[in-house]
């Protein structure tokens, strides 16, 4: 079944698409045993991740760049992964991320799925990256990621895409939130989207001053510290570094997309002239085997402990009777 | 571990522009613990079997305020089936006169709720239907 099924996606069958995402997205055996038996057929994908915070018009920015995607003469086929928080109290979730793409329903080769991000922090869901593997296999040539509505350190998105495009709106800080560490030293390429609205000059002069002080710093020391110290890089960081263009653009009216898209275009293939491109694989895949294994382990160990155990201990650290490192020591077994 | 949740997508074909009561209802199976996706106003029929085709949803809710239910929520039916999606649930809400709720049920539409239902009937009634596949 598992072989037919990956026949048709291949050959272009939505339903059985649509249908492989839900039993990925489930966790269930046969959506594992599919994304195995799919995993020779991937690596060919760019994808591209959108990030950016709440309303700044990602969903919007997405929709302008399928369109002039698909206007490219090799007349590629699109696929986005829109995700959006799942609550937290009830478990539910409202996609609406959809409700901004509505130029493309009928288009054959564009392929939208929502996802709730079912608890997972980082920006993305547990089966993103999974997702991305099955549009990957079935012969997507992009894949959009937008991730969920990002503050300051949602990155998880940097491990996943190949081009990380962060969207900023005028009128969110000054210069100081644009020197702290985390999304806006993510992007390959920042986009300041609503630029008809006051203070576009301003974000501009904030990003270009921090983008030129990381480009400089990036010339020397960016890819030897993104290495773990116990994992020398395995091949010499890129020799002409990558400097993040800064692009004005009024997502809502389509203007500045064409700039955009060459921006993603022109970073495809400094990305495969430098080697970068499999690095990135490469980094992609050392974070997912990670997270995967800790996954794994956490799930054997909670299907193996004694839950009277478990009740009676954390009581104990309740009393203030055990200290939480003493608890982990006894129900870990160590 | 198998994590399923009911997908609903919540739709309003036609022309009529208010989407109130369609929100109010994405937002209680939000809080029904439902992954809602919501496609916003002014849909055609294709558009929206198309979503729900992508989506993959145990769920299709349609808000109708303009008087066009008859013509419109066949044709929805009928492409969710060409699509391969005869299982969906397909729900109406909004001014459906009681005369015409007998042909709606004959065609496919699962339930028709009118102006004063209790959120909470509309999630226990999915439940109870999708439990039952």
């Amino acid at each position: 079944m598992v072989q037919n099924m990956i026949e048709d996606i291949r050959k272009g069958n939505r339903l059985a698409l649509s249908r492989v995402l839900s039993q990925v997205e489930s966790g269930s055996t046969a959506g594992s045993d599919l994304l195995e038996q799919l995993f020779p057929l991937t690596g060919h994908a760019h994808k591209i991740g959108i990030t950016g915070p709440p309303g700044a018009g990602k969903s919007t920015l997405v929709n302008a760049l399928i369109t002039s995607l698909r206007q490219l003469p090799a007349d590629p086929q699109v696929a986005v992964i829109a995700v959006d928080p799942t609550s937290p109290y009830s478990g539910g979730a409202i996609l609406g991320d959809r409700v901004r793409m509505l130029d493309l329903q009928s288009d054959p080769k564009v392929f939208i799925r929502s996802m709730a991000s079912r608890g997972a922090l980082g920006g993305l869901a547990l089966q993103t990256e999974a997702f991305s593997q099955v549009f990957d296999a079935a012969g997507y040539d992009f894949v959009l990621i937008e991730t969920v509505g990002a503050g300051q350190s949602e990155v998880d998105i940097v491990n996943l895409a190949h081009t990380t495009i962060v969207v900023d709106v005028p009128g969110l800080g000054d210069d100081i939130q644009s020197i702290k560490a985390g999304i806006l030293e993510i992007a390959d390429i920042l986009i300041i989207n609503k630029a008809d609205h006051p203070g576009a000059d301003q974000t501009l002069r904030n990003l270009r001053t921090m983008v030129e002080m990381g480009y400089q710093f990036s010339q020397s020391a960016k890819h030897r510290l993104q290495s773990p110290p116990s994992q020398p890089a395995l091949q010499p960081a890129p020799t002409t570094a990558w400097k993040p263009p800064i692009l004005k653009t009024i997502a809502v009216d389509s203007s500045g997309i064409e700039a955009l898209r060459s921006a993603i275009l022109k970073h495809a293939k400094w990305l495969k002239q430098t080697g970068e491109w499999e690095r990135k694989d490469e980094r992609n895949i050392r974070a997912t085997l990670a997270r995967q294994i800790s996954n794994l382990l956490f799930s054997n160990w909670q299907s193996q402990v004694d839950p009277a155990l478990m009740e009676t201990t954390i009581q104990t650290v309740i009393d203030r009777k055990k200290s939480p490192q003493d608890a982990i020591r006894s129900l870990l077994a160590l | 571990m198998p994590n399923k949740k009911i997908r609903v997508l919540i739709a309003k074909p036609g022309l009529d522009g208010h989407d109130r009561g369609a929100k109010v209802i994405a937002r209680a199976l939000r809080d029904a613990g439902m992954e809602v996706i919501y496609t916003g106003l002014r849909q055609t029929p294709e558009m929206i079997a198309e979503a729900a085709l992508q989506e993959d949803v145990d769920v299709v809710g349609l808000s109708i305020l303009s008087g066009a239910h008859n013509a419109l929520v066949p044709q929805v039916i009928n492409k969710l089936k060409a699509n391969g999606q005869d299982n969906v649930f397909v729900f109406l809400g909004g001014i459906i006169p009681e005369t015409d709720i007998p042909q709606l049920l004959e065609q496919g539409v699962r339930k028709v709720y009118g102006p004063g239902t209790s959120t909470a009937q509309v999630s226990e009634d999915i439940c109870a239907a999708v439990a039952e596949r």
